[in-house]
């Protein structure tokens, strides 16, 4: 099973197991990551599950789609070029070891 | 279980107020007694990617085992609060819960077609995973659908289904589609969509009866003659909030159970909280509204928790809301009760436009159409009360951000 490694703003790490074919996001709400809320279950509707993707992955788990990047633009507080939001990432075995920051807040 | 806080109801508001419990140091016993079979899940997926075979039902759950147990949220699955007494609960396994603080988040049930024939076998709901599995099976084997109302549920329905390659009919009693929840423009958008998918959609009419032929759904009847062939029959007319209990309580209810803002009830030692609530309308702070969403039964669940604790802070949210129809993304931020104008920004006709909802010049809600950008900034908007000029937000080519830093807050 993939991991995905989640670090909050305080240096704190939790590893969560990811299933392939899951949305990070959902990895990270079955597993009560705290930082991560997911309001809106994945549909790229809230925003609360914004990420700075660790720049080694960022290659593999490239850019967000259009509608995802107005989200980034209007509902974030701290975008980065390293920002997605989390739901609309799906975990592969390539993917696996992945390493996300929490932004300091969620909207 | 001795004392503690008894939240009856596991779904979406149940399971965030245990978890808010938890995140505001609350140390004694906390239970979470569900009457479903299956761990706590998400439904909005149900009418959208379970339905249409792309998730399966172990992706819904919302929490994975370990995190009720990592909080100590002693989960009772498969089990009913029957009684509530001062201080005590009963169940349907006879078991005796004693409790110091009580909330309920007991959600709502779908309300059930009464015609003649409601009862034939291809009579179909969507409220809950059963009736989602049992929609399921009976919709790979469907030819023709009869989808009985033209709400969010009812048109996300028709739309897998005529995704799957069924023959669709929408049959609303209303004069227009989601009127409850949007805009004429945007229910007439609706209707032309669907119908250019090739969903048959009928406004003004009234089932009578739902024809059968061996205990099977065979067809369906309307009012003025009409007869339509189905094979599978499903209703989306609304739910009815499950108010039993606080009526037991003697618990004041109104179409659900009265809050006020900070979650509580008329026994103000008792919380509610989810789609069982009516509550001040979040954003005007008038009259009573049940808003009936994930993103509202979350917040109303933080709420709750807040005032059981001690820590009480009002319900502050700006409500939202979004549908899936086919790969028109429908987003809803505020409430547009008593609005008196709407600006349309963007050609419907292009599937990406919104509308925004003003009553005497005050911004109230917007309903966006693949215009995520749009919905966003109205969210913005109301959450920082800063006006949205309806004059200059009906410039579709200036982005409505621009508008958002121009015109600060008086
Ligand atoms: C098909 C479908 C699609 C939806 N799509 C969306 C969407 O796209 N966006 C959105 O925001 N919202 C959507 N919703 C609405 C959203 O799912 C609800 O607003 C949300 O589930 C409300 O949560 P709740 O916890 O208040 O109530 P519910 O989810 O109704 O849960 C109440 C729970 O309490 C249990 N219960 C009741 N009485 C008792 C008792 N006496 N003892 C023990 N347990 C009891 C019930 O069994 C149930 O599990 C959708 C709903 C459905 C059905
Ligand atoms: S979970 Fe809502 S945008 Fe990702």
């Amino acid at each position: 099973m993939p991991t995905v490694t989640f670090v909050s703003i305080d240096g704190s790490r939790h590893t969560a197991d990811a299933r392939v074919g899951e949305s990070v996001m959902a990895a990270a709400v079955r597993n009560g990551v705290p930082g991560i809320i997911g309001e809106c279950g994945g549909n790229a509707s809230c925003a609360t599950c914004h990420v700075y993707v660790g720049e080694d992955f960022m290659p593999l788990v490239g850019p967000p789609g259009d509608l995802e990047d107005d989200m980034l633009d209007l509902a974030v507080s701290d975008r980065r070029p390293t920002s997605r939001l989390s739901c609309q990432i799906s975990v592969t075995d390539a993917l696996n070891g992945l390493a996300v920051e929490t932004p300091k807040e969620q909207p | 279980m001795t004392g503690g806080v008894l939240v009856v109801g596991a779904s979406q508001a149940g399971v965030q107020l245990g978890a808010s419990l938890r995140e505001h140091g609350y140390d004694g016993p906390v239970t979470l007694v569900g009457a479903e079979p299956q761990p706590p899940y998400q439904r909005p997926p149900l009418s959208k990617a379970y339905l249409g075979g792309a998730a399966d039902s172990a992706s819904l759950e919302l929490r994975d085992q370990a995190f009720y147990a990592n909080r100590r949220i002693d989960l009772l699955p498969a089990e009913r609060v029957t009684h509530i007494g001062r201080g005590t609960a009963l169940t349907d396994q006879g078991r005796v819960l004693d409790f110091d603080h009580l909330a309920l988040t007991v959600g709502a049930r779908a309300r059930r077609l009464t015609v003649p024939g409601s009862d034939l076998t291809g009579v179909c709901y969507l409220r809950d995973l059963a009736d989602a599995a049992l929609l399921r099976r009976h919709l790979t084997r469907a030819r023709h659908v009869v989808v009985v109302g033209g709400g969010f549920i009812g048109l996300e329905v028709a739309a897998v289904a005529r995704s799957d390659g069924r023959s669709v009919t929408v049959v609303e009693a209303a004069p227009r589609l989601m009127a409850r929840a949007v805009a004429p423009t945007v229910s007439e958008f609706y209707r032309h969509a669907h119908a250019r998918r090739g969903t048959e959609v009928l406004l003004g009419a009234q089932l009578t009866r739902i024809d059968g032929e061996h205990g099977r759904v065979a067809g369906v009847s309307l009012a003025d003659g009409t007869r339509l062939p189905a094979d599978l029959v499903v209703a989306g007319v609304g739910v009815v909030p499950r108010t039993e209990l606080a009526e037991q309580l003697g618990l004041a209810c109104d179409g659900g159970i009265v809050v006020d803002e900070f979650a509580r009830t008329s026994d103000p030692s008792i919380v509610a909280a989810g789609d069982c609530t009516v509550m001040p309308n979040p954003v005007t702070g008038e009259g009573r509204v049940r808003l009936e969403s994930m993103p509202n039964a979350i917040a109303q669940a933080r709420v709750a928790a807040a005032t059981l604790i001690g820590k009480a802070r009002p319900y502050a949210d700006v409500p939202w809301f979004w549908s899936d129809q086919y790969d028109l993304k429908l987003q809803i931020a505020g409430v547009a009760d008593g609005y008196d104008q709407v600006v349309v920004r963007g050609e419907p006709e292009s599937e990406a436009f919104s509308a925004l909802y003003y009553r005497g010049g005050e911004l109230l809600a917007v309903n966006a159409v693949n215009r995520t950008a749009d919905y966003l900034v109205v969210r913005k908007a109301l959450a920082s009360r800063t006006p949205l000029p309806a004059d200059r937000a009906a410039h579709a080519d200036v982005p409505l951000k621009d508008l958002l830093v121009a015109t600060p807050a008086p």
